[in-house]
């Protein structure tokens, strides 16, 4: 039966080379956009710890700031 | 209208929800896997090749959906000036242009056991390459241009001018005489898929929609820090 499922009579390679590129796409694009968004939430964070009390203050005071630093590597 | 689009609305949604649509996206997709790849039965005519539709259609379908609405928010930021649309339409192209790649790439392996080629010079896979090319446009247009009004206005004259090739690649296979097939579900007129292998398309369709809006949930929030980065800048 597996046997089967492998070859499909003889379709195999062409059916699991189509749907293997497809979720090749998947993950790649998947880890390619994930390590894109942690890089920019890294940086976010460093420059955040880099401000000044007062400025820190000011960029706490939006609401979308305490979302990022709350959301950081929760992905 | 400008309220539901506000960046801060959207982002209290867009940074909580990838984790409950990759949960959602695992299960859609190991159902739709199985009926797919087990399930469904085989085609009188193609045998088990048929299997490769559950990945090629879907594929096709969502690459010219996420172009319309890149071209239609390009319209939309035109006429309302409002920049999200672009953040927005920035985000869907990724997966619009993976998604054309696979529809190429799968539909050149469907093609050698039922063509006898991997690729032929037809109306409807020609025009499918000219998307893929668009989008191609389009991504790198983002990448090139630093001048945000500038770059803004570029992809969107790329995206007005590409959407004209989206009603060419529905209508080829009925303008020409195409070695690829007439479309088989319609919306509007009957379809002549059966049901067994209806009920599989439709969940690799929703499986991929889901993949989609993942990979644009992850791609806006990206967009949206980085413009947060430019804003401790000038604090």
């Amino acid at each position: 039966m597996i046997n089967e499922i492998i070859s499909m009579n003889g379709y195999g390679s062409y059916v699991w080379s189509a749907f293997s590129f497809t979720l090749l796409s998947f993950t790649s694009l998947y880890f390619l956009t994930k390590s894109q968004l942690i890089k920019e939430q890294s940086r976010f964070v460093s420059k955040f710890g880099s401000l000044t009390k007062e400025k820190a203050r000011v960029a706490k005071s939006q609401n979308i700031n305490k979302e990022i630093l709350s959301n950081t590597y929760k992905v | 209208m400008y309220k539901y689009f506000s960046i801060n609305k959207l982002f209290s949604i867009t940074s909580k929800a990838p984790k409950y649509v990759l949960f959602i996206l695992i299960i859609v997709l190991s159902v739709g896997l199985t009926e797919a790849l087990y399930l469904s039965p085989e085609d009188y005519k193609q045998g088990h090749s048929v299997r490769i539709m559950y990945v090629h259609v879907p594929s096709a379908w969502i690459s010219l959906g996420i172009f319309s609405i890149i071209a239609l928010l390009s319209v939309g930021s035109f006429i309302f000036k409002n920049k999200n649309f672009s953040i927005i339409s920035k985000s869907l192209a990724p997966s619009g242009f993976i998604f054309n790649i696979i529809a190429l790439v799968t539909g050149s392996i469907w093609g050698k056991p039922t063509w006898g080629t991997w690729w032929a010079w037809d109306a409807r896979i020609t025009s499918m390459l000219i998307l893929a090319l668009f989008y191609g446009m389009y991504l790198l247009a983002w990448r090139v241009f630093e001048d945000k009004e500038q770059v803004i206005k570029i992809t969107s004259i790329i995206a007005i001018l590409g959407v004209i090739n989206v009603p060419i690649i529905k209508f080829s296979v009925d303008w020409w005489n195409t070695l690829h097939q007439t479309a088989s579900v319609n919306v509007l007129s009957n379809t002549s898929i059966h049901t067994s292998m209806l009920i599989p398309l439709g969940i690799m369709t929703a499986a991929f929609v889901l993949f989609s809006l993942l990979i644009f949930l992850m791609k806006y929030n990206t967009e949206l820090i980085k413009i947060k980065n430019k804003g401790l800048d000038r604090l």
